[in-house]
């Protein structure tokens, strides 16, 4: 009989802060400049500098962690992390030991419809280091870029809560939710603004005692925590079931051969030797500060969610969607303000807009027409302007052209016809021109009517209110 | 904890960075001016380079010296005696000379002039100096010019001050003798084959042989004070975070304190004018009001309570140096002061404590020399041989063992029983402090057990060295202000008075020198050359 074992998943997930300057200094953080375009003495670690810390950073530190549902210290400092590395000017990293910004928080994640409480053990505030380039640098060579040394770091930190890797997808994509809720990080994985380790442990069903855990680095992306925390796992069981032990070691995810690969073992591992970062006082930080933070703190997603289905009574589904990013919840709620039935814009949104964005790979900040343009398209469809079905079309020009609805309608002449005398000529028309159908409605075959709504339809381009069609029909039959 | 002040992170407006905006301005073109040489100018029967700084002030804002005399005359000095002294490192004479004239044009157009205006200092050579080669007296760092000053260079530049060059160092500031520089040992300008103390050891020779008006060093255990003592100068640590260590290269960041190096009280008191004061660039330098130090200097002590510490006359002290000391006590107290023997009775832990403290950090301050981004790099196959070569060949022994010091005792298992346990007994070291401020208004006691010793004499033994500084490093321990000035001699070298206060309170330390000083003679020796 094989064993079953339970998976315990940690993780530690580095998230940048989009402050406009660094975390020590007053150098520019946006990405992608010309290398080292966005360095100064301090941030190069030049003999005789001296941080000092960014308030920004901090603020949006508190900020994220009081979203995390977090403790904010009273008092915290920072601390030296020491090792060598080039991409590290100073070859120690301002961090934070023993006295995070923030600590114990929780982030519900729902797995098949089971809400679950995950822990957050600690969020600290660090700096940023530089990047290697080793291509194209010839031989024996690497090329440093220190733009991105010194940007504000913060680290969130899970209980060994997750117990799948599906957990952990779901985990991170809560968390990225969240923080992109806060405004305080771009959270993009690739460009590196969003960064994922994990600790993974494998232990029998039921035991008490945690199993040796490895650490996996290297995943690049959402997809590839998951892959890689899957591969992690089943490694560790054919070890096991081998009779043999996990090794305590730092493993790296290979994108391209998916599996995980030895990076250092135990004995190889670092002795940070942390010490309080002497140039920098301690922090206090006041409970009036801390309030002030969380008043202005926007409604969270779950928070949203919870109000969509409240006080606009949205099914539990479509309020998931709807919330599940703060750019897309305000659409729809700008949406919302602008033509109240909640319902028909969430079919709307959760409909065409979604399925446009998915087609094309965009983000819904990119759509060039306004949130209170759709809804004066659901509007024409209420006035009986056009119908749903030119709608669409409509729909669509609107995200090729950004024009409003009533523009396109009108330059395209996709007004729908309602007079009845125009309408009743061309019904007349098409029933002469289709004797034999005509006789087969009459001899029972409902299905006929169908095809002489189409012709009708077909010979007014869609634009013929099909109501009046089919009355106009039914009179005459 | 290091003695930093902890502040309200959310209603503090001075303490964020971005506040106020630092300027990086250029230097500005002066056109020369063309003046004649009247080199040998004497001023009552002293030459320029002899003068201070106060009287200088009068003489160059008056018009009947200008600052251009002033600079040649030190620079002839140096031409003089350089090769003798070896106070310098660098030498900026075009630098000096066009800064000087610059001085000049202001004073011919009928302008007021700074304090400092066009009076030459000499540069430690441990702070950054924009554009001037930076080198911490280090193989490690040459080549290294910096593109930023130091506030205090800043400060000074704001002020029209003639830097006339660079000096010499214990490598790092890691040494009491000067020796550990890496280009050449300094000389002690009353007896040359011995050392002028450490490790601002070229500003003190630099300012007793008159090779520069005053000088700034620094001071992590006792290095402005103890050279001061050795040359016979006013040398001074101010509290810690009174003057800012933006620029200054990190030896010990909690307990590096710039400093200025005089001929007497009166200058220390107006070179302290200009370096004090809060910098938005260094986040450990106070938020304190900076008085006019000369308010002090009124030569009125009286009933002013002075401890004298027992356990700074004990094992090891000269008997000339006790003498003069307690001689020195006697003085004050024929000028009104009450004297009285006090303990600090943690004070035999200072040593060990300091060569923990001091060590941990510099261990990781000195980690940037990797050869990566500047100064000194080893030819090397890879990366970790390159690291290793450049910090092999780069750093002098004392460095070496400095570093190795700290880094055991932060590494992981040690660090209980090493850096934090010394963590905890310098609180304790500062309580010892705090108590007996409670009762004494200041303390005196020698600035070193001994006086200066010849070249070599303790260099093969690191201990017998560092036991120099037993009693300047408790100051440094507890971020209070100290200063060192002449007290006496023993056979031609001369001995040094420490005046220790309350933090914030070096007003009153400078008071107590100004009286002793007004009361004696010794400051007026000069060293014969
Ligand atoms: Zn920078």
């Amino acid at each position: 009989m094989t064993t079953e074992y339970e998976v315990v998943i940690g993780l530690e997930v580095h998230v940048e802060l989009n402050t406009d300057s660094k975390m020590f200094c007053s150098c520019p953080t946006t990405f992608g400049a010309e290398p080292n375009t966005h360095v100064c003495p301090i941030c190069l670690g030049m003999p005789g500098v001296l941080p000092v810390i960014n308030r920004k950073a901090v603020e949006y530190t508190i900020r994220a962690a009081l979203a995390l549902n977090c403790q904010v210290a009273k008092y915290s400092k920072f601390d030296r992390k020491n090792y060598f590395y080039p991409d590290l000017p100073k070859n120690y990293q301002i961090s934070q030991y023993d006295l995070p910004l923030a600590t114990g928080g929780y982030v519900e994640i729902s797995v098949d419809g089971k809400k679950r409480k995950i822990g957050i053990r600690r969020v600290h505030l660090e700096e940023d280091a530089g990047k290697l380039l080793h291509e194209g640098t010839g031989p024996k060579t690497s090329l440093v870029d220190f733009n991105r040394t010194g940007v504000p770091l913060i680290e969130i930190v899970s209980e060994p809560d997750l117990r799948s890797p599906e957990e952990a997808r779901l985990y991170l994509n809560k968390l990225r939710t969240i923080l992109h809720y806060t405004g305080v990080s771009d959270v993009k994985m690739e460009e590196g603004s969003l960064r994922c380790d994990a600790n993974v442990s494998i232990r029998p069903l039921g035991s008490e005692v945690f199993g040796t855990l490895t650490e996996v680095k290297n995943m690049n992306s959402f997809r590839a925590v998951e892959r890689a925390l899957a591969y992690e796992v089943e490694r560790q069981k054919e070890i096991l079931e081998r009779g043999e032990k996990v090794e305590r070691e730092t493993r790296g995810w290979d994108e391209n051969r998916r599996i995980t690969v030895s990076m250092r073992g135990k004995e190889e591992a670092h002795d940070y030797r942390y010490f309080p970062e002497p140039d920098l006082v301690p922090l206090e930080i006041s409970r009036d500060w801390v309030e002030e933070i969380q008043e202005r703190l926007p409604d969270m997603p779950d928070e949203r969610q919870a109000r969509l289905v409240r006080e606009l009574g949205l099914p539990e589904y479509d309020a998931e969607v709807l919330t599940s990013s703060k750019d897309l919840a305000d659409f729809y709620d700008a949406c919302v303000k602008h033509y109240p039935e909640a319902k028909t814009v969430s079919n709307w949104v959760m409909g065409e807009v979604l399925g446009y964005l998915n087609e094309k790979g965009l983000e819904i900040t990119d759509l060039p027409f306004r949130p209170e343009d759709l809804a004066g398209l659901l509007r024409l469809i209420d006035k009986g302007t056009i119908s749903g079905k030119i709608a669409k079309q409509v729909f669509q020009e609107m995200c090729k052209s950004g024009k409003a609805p009533e523009t396109i309608v009108e330059e395209k002449g996709l007004k729908q016809i309602t007079d009845e005398s125009e309408i009743a000529a061309i019904v007349e028309k098409v029933m002469e021109d289709n004797p034999k159908v005509v006789e087969d409605f009459r001899g029972g075959k409902e299905k006929a009517l169908g095809f002489l709504v189409g012709q009708v339809m077909k010979a007014t381009r869609g634009k013929a209110n099909p109501q009046l069609v089919n009355r106009l029909f039914r009179e005459r039959l | 904890m290091p003695p930093t002040r902890t502040r309200d992170a959310s209603g503090y407006p001075g303490f964020w960075r971005g506040l106020r905006p630092r300027k990086h301005e250029g230097r500005t073109a002066v056109a020369a001016i063309a003046f004649s040489g009247t080199q040998n100018k004497e001023v009552l029967g002293l030459k320029l380079n002899e003068l201070g700084i106060s009287r200088l002030h009068k003489l160059i804002s008056s018009g009947e010296v200008t600052s251009v005399e002033v600079t040649e005359a030190v620079f002839e000095r140096i031409d003089e005696v350089e090769d003798t002294v070896k106070a310098y490192l660098f030498l900026d004479r075009e630098g000096a000379l066009k800064k000087a004239a610059k001085v000049d044009l202001n004073v011919a157009r009928g302008e007021e002039i700074e304090p400092l205006a066009g009076i030459p200092v000499a540069i430690k050579d441990n702070m950054c100096t924009k554009g001037i080669p930076t080198t911490c007296a280090s193989r490690i760092l040459e080549g290294f010019v910096p593109p930023y000053d130091a506030t205090v260079i800043e400060r000074l530049k704001a002020s029209d001050a003639v830097i006339t060059g660079k000096v010499n160092l214990d490598e790092f500031a890691m040494g009491s003798s000067c020796e550990n520089s890496a280009f050449f040992p300094t000389r002690n300008p009353w007896d040359t084959s011995r050392v002028p103390g450490g490790s601002s050891g070229g500003s003190a020779a630099a300012v007793a042989a008159g090779e520069a008006i005053y000088a700034l060093g620094s001071d992590t255990g006792g290095s402005v004070r103890l050279p001061a003592s050795f040359c016979g100068v006013v040398g001074m640590k101010p509290t810690y975070g009174y003057v800012s260590r933006y620029g200054l290269v990190a030896f010990a960041s909690s307990l590096d304190q710039i400093g200025p190096i005089t001929r007497d009280v009166w200058d220390c008191a107006l070179v302290m004018n200009t370096i004090c004061g809060r910098d938005p660039m260094d986040s450990t330098s106070a938020d304190v009001p900076v008085p006019d130090f000369t308010s002090f200097l009124n030569g009125d002590i009286k009933g002013l309570k002075i401890g004298v510490p027992k356990e700074y006359f004990g094992e090891g002290i000269d008997p000339a140096v006790k003498e003069a000391v307690l001689g020195a006590v006697d003085k004050l107290t024929e000028l009104g002061a009450e004297a009285e023997e006090c303990s600090l009775p943690h004070s035999e832990y200072a040593l060990s404590t300091y060569y923990i403290l001091a060590p941990a950090e510099a261990s990781s301050n000195l980690a940037r020399y990797d050869g990566v981004r500047y100064g000194y790099r080893a030819e090397a196959g890879d990366l970790l041989e390159m690291f290793k070569k450049t910090r092999q060949q780069g750093f002098g022994p004392e460095v070496k063992r400095r570093i190795m010091l700290g880094t055991y005792a932060l590494s992981s298992g040690y660090y209980d029983a090493y850096y934090l346990k010394a963590q905890k007994v310098r609180t304790l070291m500062r309580r010892d402090f705090d108590r007996v401020f409670e009762r004494f208004d200041c303390l005196v006691a020698p600035t070193s057990p001994v006086v200066a010793f010849p070249l070599g004499d303790r260099t093969a033994d690191p201990l017998s060295m560092y036991m120099v500084d037993i009693c300047t490093i408790p100051v440094n321990i507890a971020g209070i202000p100290g200063i060192s000035i002449p007290c006496g001699f023993k056979d031609g070298l001369p001995i040094g008075l420490q005046v220790i206060g309350k933090p914030f309170d070096d007003g009153t330390v400078l008071r107590v020198a100004y009286a002793f000083e007004k009361n004696t003679d010794y400051h007026k020796e000069r060293p014969e050359l």
